[in-house]
């Protein structure tokens, strides 16, 4: 068995990247997700693996460079925190329309604007709506965990090549800077040439070859009734993924009368709150979506056919909210309980926010 | 077994340390272990503190309000979690430097004389792991051996000679401690 470790959410992500075969990292510093590359320009594994690690300009730079790595078929990733993201916002449009895969870290911080440097989820409508311009979704999951943090990397860049499509590892400043218990993984070698030909072959850009049509990698169709068509696919791929790929956790569910929608460090302190409240004999469950995009709509749907009140806890205004209240479709209640701008609600306010919307303490 | 704690002091008084060394220690006996530290603005010339909890079973929340035990290194530490400990929990201080001694009466207050006992030792820097010892003293959470491969893994080898002097200093923490 590998060895245990303690180790931080961020070095983790850099750590997995090496050991997951990842041909190129491709960023630019920013609280509080600065130890990703900090720990890739330590590990130097371009002496190793032979990765790429280049602290670029700027957050545009890095994402165009991932763009240019990607559309060869190589696996290529870049991290940033919420101001940073919003700039590669027109990179990650373009990688979604030429269908390229890359993973894309976001170790979100409250904003808006530059904001503040502390832990927030404020960034749920721009990584599940869209972000950029066009109809388009990246998969997004969201760790609550160091182990996540080392799991995700791999997946996410299965996921990635799965369906041509970017994704994106939505984090917070918690579960970037805490340090757990961690099991990495086995390292795999990167892939070669003809394995980029076996995997992506059909579209790579890997030079002109005899016999192949030209690969040509791009997002602009001018022709608006074959751009619809083009949207068409795109629209029949994320179809795929929500019945394929939507992952989602449930906790003391079976008995519950209240319901928790909590993901990532939220979901942690939501945990803490359900054991209160069950010392108190409310009887609460958690469903922790794991991916926000295709989001468990199923499960919750479920869940609130049992269930006398749903609350989602964020580190936000109410934004993943809209998506239960989607899935709920007026079974049951659904509130809000958030708190932002970088503070992190504590699990006794989550208590007394249930007992206030549902139980009238 | 769950244990909660918070660990505060001066930024470089060396709070980071004593949690990663208390959460090694925990992962050598098989612990599930989280290490928060407080990040940012608050740690430039301020005040650093860490939550660190070991537990038996998986951890929920690493970011807590409450705490089985506080280990407090200076007064703005002490006026702020004092009253974060939980009824019949434990707060751990070197009374250096404090101004306001703790006057909760049902919790467990104890302290520890780990700048003193540093200085007179001519080793300054070792007096977190003075208190850390005082704390092992009162909640034997992690035994000493544990501590001991918890150091060799959260120190770079080119460190590991500092190791036997850190031992010591947690085991003159643990003869010290006293109930305050």
């Amino acid at each position: 068995m590998a060895e245990i470790k303690l180790m931080k959410g961020n070095e983790v992500i850099a750590e997995a990247a090496i050991r997951c075969g990842c041909d190129g990292y491709f960023g630019y510093p920013i609280t509080p997700q600065s130890e990703v590359m900090e720990t890739l320009m330590l590990r130097e594994p371009w002496k190793t693996t032979g990765m790429v690690v280049l602290q670029a300009e700027s957050e545009i730079a890095a994402i165009n460079m991932v763009y240019g790595a990607a559309s060869c078929g190589k696996k290529s990733m870049t991290s940033s925190s919420s101001p940073g993201i919003s700039l590669k916002q027109e990179g990650l449009t373009y990688l979604a329309g030429a269908e390229l895969p890359c993973l894309v870290v976001d170790v979100v911080r409250g904003g808006p604007g530059l904001g503040t440097i502390q832990p927030a989820q404020s960034d749920y409508f721009q990584a599940t709506k869209g972000g950029g311009h066009g109809d388009y979704h990246l998969l997004v999951l969201a760790p609550a965990s160091v182990q996540e943090m080392n799991d995700f990397v791999a997946l996410g860049f299965d996921l990635a090549f799965k369906y041509r499509n970017p994704v994106m590892i939505l984090a917070d400043g918690v579960i970037g800077q805490m340090m757990e218990k961690v099991q990495l993984s086995e390292p795999v070698p990167r892939w070669s040439r003809e394995d980029i030909e076996r995997i992506s072959g059909d579209w790579a850009l890997t030079g002109r070859q005899k016999g192949r049509e030209r690969h040509i990698s791009t997002s602009l169709e001018l022709d608006s009734y074959k751009q619809e068509i083009f949207n068409h696919k795109l629209q029949a791929k994320y179809r795929l993924m929500e019945a394929n790929d939507t992952r989602h956790e449930e906790l003391s569910c079976e008995d519950a009368d209240y319901l928790f929608v909590a993901y990532g460090s939220s979901a942690r302190i939501c945990q803490k709150a359900m054991q209160l409240c069950r010392e108190q004999g409310i009887k609460v469950g958690l469903l922790r979506p794991i991916t926000l995009y295709p989001f468990p709509k199923i499960p919750t749907r479920t869940l609130a056919e049992r269930v006398k009140g749903i609350l989602t806890v964020e580190m936000s205004a109410g934004q993943m909210v809209e998506d239960v209240r989607l899935a709920v479709n007026g079974l049951t209640p659904v509130e809000h309980f958030g708190r932002y701008g970088g503070v992190i609600p504590t699990p006794e306010e989550i208590v007394e926010a249930l007992k206030k919307q549902f139980i009238g303490a | 077994m769950t244990e909660e704690i918070i660990i505060a002091g001066f930024g470089g008084q060396g709070v980071l340390s004593m949690g990663k060394i208390l959460a090694y220690s925990g992962i050598m006996q098989d612990q599930e272990v989280a290490w928060m530290p407080s990040y940012g603005p608050e740690m430039r010339g301020g005040t650093a503190n860490v939550t660190v909890i070991l537990s038996d079973e998986r951890i929920s929340s690493p970011v807590l309000t409450r705490y089985d035990t506080a280990i407090i290194l200076n007064q703005q530490s002490m006026d702020k979690f004092e009253e974060a400990v939980k009824p019949g929990g434990t707060l751990i201080y070197d009374p250096n430097g404090i101004t306001r001694e703790p006057s909760r009466a049902d919790i467990h207050i104890y302290k520890v004389e780990g700048t003193r006992l540093a200085a007179e030792a001519g080793n300054p820097k070792i007096f977190n792991m003075i208190v850390l010892g005082g704390f092992l003293k009162i909640k034997p959470i992690v035994i000493i051996d544990n501590v001991e491969k918890g150091l060799e893994k959260s120190l770079p080898q080119r460190h590991h000679h500092l190791i036997p002097m850190n031992i010591d200093a947690i085991r003159s923490g643990m003869e010290h401690v006293e109930k305050a």
